[in-house]
């Protein structure tokens, strides 16, 4: 048996004494980690870029509006938004729904293919054994990326890959995304999906590329209703500062306290 | 990923199901460790003593399952090359970022645990193994320290109980922080409930019991070794409590739903009497839940009077069907939440994929890596108890059999 200061129990107590302070090391490091300004570091990198890319100067804020009383349901906005942004079949950034409402009650929604392809009807008739009967009313909503101020998306995202700029924008830093599809769970809206092309989340930008260069997102050059509206709301004489100063908006699950930044005119408590 | 057939609306990306199989997989497999954690703190702080034959088994248990709980998550990814992005970019805010750390820092406890617990049998075997190539690897497994002097074990006995301590909490922390991440999502009706870290703890405990349990009676079965029946009546015992405390919690969620009968309780109602009857009413609750409750109830309330036979056959079967309650129950979390969509008027046809990244036979071979690692390790090590229960053949000279020491004793010589 070794006696109690042997070599052997010495580096025994080495150890151990090495394994308290490494141990300790690391969960110092971890909370100092954690604690500063490094973890930061994405949402900071990002909103750097996204600053100096930007050349609509400070102050900007972003908004949407959707006048659901407007949309004829055509899908040019969808056409336009999967040409401009490559978004992979299965797939929408943005897409329009249908809603046709019955005397009975009955509420009919559906988006074939996203209504990409526009929809075969108007106001879908509804077959029953009785007859062909027609519906009491109807309309399209298009939806999108509601950019919301306070995102569940951003809150979620584990590695900060996800973030906002300073306009407000909600984008996806795709070089650090890990594609654990957290922030997909996490948006009320079905807004997000994991592209099977880049293996990462992705999502409506408001076309940031072209709002970086002074264009408008593509699905707004695109509407040919004038029921997608874009532009800064920080500026009163904006038109969408006007429409948002003239109009009773409303926004999508707002029960849900995520704040969106899309609104809408003529939302039907139906939509959801 | 699929594009499912769908039935009602169902919003355009949400025709996709983006977590399947693995995602069931990783809390199961964390359960298992959490719970076999439980099995064996409950012997070596607790002084549990009728769990003895089962802690050291516990223990290895859960270092194996531990050891690839983070395979289904990396398998899953779509970038695992930039997995370890969750500690070096951390998002403070969200409950995923603080997997990394909680998981190093439990494998890390583990492990010194385990260490502690065997060292000093490594040594032994070092010293009296018939092999002489394995004498480097027990020297690799002592990290060289060779020491086994009675103060070198008190020493040992202090660290080991101090770790026992915090790896309880930190088990707890790494498997309710898994319920968090379902329990914290506002999107779903189905999963956003502060009872889900709860349940998922509790009947990660389940399982992790079932599962030792299981193999402690199948295993000494194969061997031919005499099975505890104290042991055995003793998890079962275990198991029946944090089953009822499970159960009880898992239908006080659903009634709640069904009670309070928000807007989405109409789109739950289908999917629970619909797409996930099955594996709700079926296996999770009625052989899952009921069937035990009553059959091992039989075995806690008759103790002694259950014969030796019938209380092992009872220890495999409802083993069993406790790990099928639990793999239900994780199904029908991480499934059913997706099998809706958030536009609260359709479903989706979800099919389980036999082949692929994320099909079945991945997730069993997931499954089997760990029995994988416990066997390597019965081999070098035993698993039900000290060096003494190892074969003799494979030793030159068994040590004397050492009494357990127990409560303050184990601090104070």
């Amino acid at each position: 048996m070794t006696s109690l200061h042997s070599p052997d129990d010495v580096s025994r107590r080495a150890f151990l004494e090495a394994v308290a302070k490494t141990g300790g090391q690391s969960f110092l490091f971890g909370s100092l980690f954690v604690n500063t300004a490094l973890l930061r570091l994405p949402q900071v990198e990002a909103g750097a870029k996204a600053r100096a890319e930007s050349e609509t100067g400070k102050g900007v804020i972003y908004g949407f509006v959707v006048d659901t009383t407007k949309c004829i349901g055509c899908g040019s906005c969808v056409r336009a938004c999967r040409a401009e942004n490559g978004v992979p079949e299965g797939y929408n950034r943005t897409w329009v729904e249908q809603y046709t409402f019955y005397r009975d009650g009955e509420v009919f929604v559906n988006s074939p293919n996203g209504g990409e392809d526009g929809f075969a009807e108007q106001l879908p008739t509804r077959n029953r054994p009785s007859g062909d009967e027609a519906p009491m009313r109807g309309f399209f909503v298009p939806k999108l990326c509601n950019h919301c101020i306070d995102t569940p998306c951003i809150q979620v995202c584990p590695v900060g890959a996800s973030f906002k700029t300073d306009e407000g924008v909600v984008l996806v830093d795709h070089e650090r995304c890990v594609g654990c599809g957290y922030c997909v769970q996490a948006c009320p809206f079905g807004s997000r999906y994991l592209n099977p092309e880049t293996g990462t989340a992705d999502k409506c930008t408001w076309c940031h590329h072209r709002v970086v260069k002074g264009l408008l997102p593509a699905c707004v050059v695109s509407c040919p209703a004038e029921a997608r509206i874009f532009g800064n709301v920080s500026d009163p004489d904006s038109k969408i500062s006007r429409i948002l100063a003239t109009n009773r908006v409303q926004v999508l699950k707002s029960f849900l306290g995520t704040r969106p930044r899309t609104r809408y005119i003529g939302l039907d408590s139906e939509v959801i | 990923m699929h594009h499912y057939i769908t039935e009602g609306y169902v919003l355009p990306n949400q025709a996709h199901i983006y977590w399947t199989t693995m995602i069931v997989l990783y809390p199961y497999i964390t359960g298992i460790v959490a719970g076999a954690f439980i099995i064996s703190s409950l012997h070596h702080v607790f002084d549990k003593d009728e769990l003895k034959p089962v802690s050291r088994f516990a223990m290895v248990m859960a270092f194996a399952f531990l050891l690839f709980a983070t395979l289904p998550l990396l398998n899953h990814l779509g970038h695992p090359e930039r997995a370890l992005n969750i500690m070096f970019t951390p998002n403070v805010t969200s409950a995923m970022a603080g997997f990394g750390f909680i998981y190093s820092t439990y494998l890390f406890i583990l492990a010194v645990e385990i260490w502690l617990v065997y060292r000093t049998d490594i040594v032994h075997l070092y010293q009296h193994t018939r092999y002489p190539a394995l004498k480097p690897v027990y020297w690799l497994l002592a990290l060289g320290i060779l020491d086994i002097s009675e103060e070198a074990k008190r020493v040992d006995r202090r660290v080991m109980i101090v770790l026992a301590s915090i790896g309880i909490p930190a088990a707890c922390g790494l498997h309710g922080y898994v319920g968090f991440i379902f329990g914290a999502i506002k999107a779903n009706p189905w999963w956003a409930s502060p009872l889900m870290p709860v349940i998922f703890l509790l009947s990660a405990i389940v399982s992790g019991v079932a599962m030792v349990m299981l193999c402690y009676i199948v295993i000494h079965w194969l061997q031919r070794r005499e099975i505890n029946g104290e042991c055995v009546h003793a998890l079962i015992e275990t198991a029946w409590y944090f089953l009822i405390i499970d159960v009880a919690l898992e239908m006080l969620e659903l009634i709640n739903h069904a009670y309070m009968a928000n807007e989405d309780w109409t789109i739950l109602k289908q999917l629970v009497t619909g797409k996930l009857f099955v594996s709700m009413f079926i296996i999770q609750i009625l052989l899952g839940s009921v069937v035990p409750f009553f059959v091992m109830g039989y075995v806690v309330v008759f103790k002694q009077r259950v014969p030796a036979m019938v209380r092992n056959l009872i220890g495999v079967c409802c083993g069993l069907l406790l790990l099928a309650q639990v793999a239900a129950m994780r199904w029908n979390v991480v499934m059913g939440g997706q099998m809706f969509s958030k536009s609260l008027r359709g479903f989706l046809n979800f099919q389980v994929d036999l082949y692929g990244r994320e099909g079945l036979i991945a997730g069993a071979v997931i499954l089997c890596l760990p029995f994988v690692v416990i066997f390597v390790f019965s081999r070098l090590l035993p698993l039900w108890g000290g060096v003494e229960s190892f074969p003799k053949e494979w030793m030159k000279e068994t040590p004397p059999v050492r009494q357990p020491l127990k409560g303050w004793s184990k601090f104070t010589s």
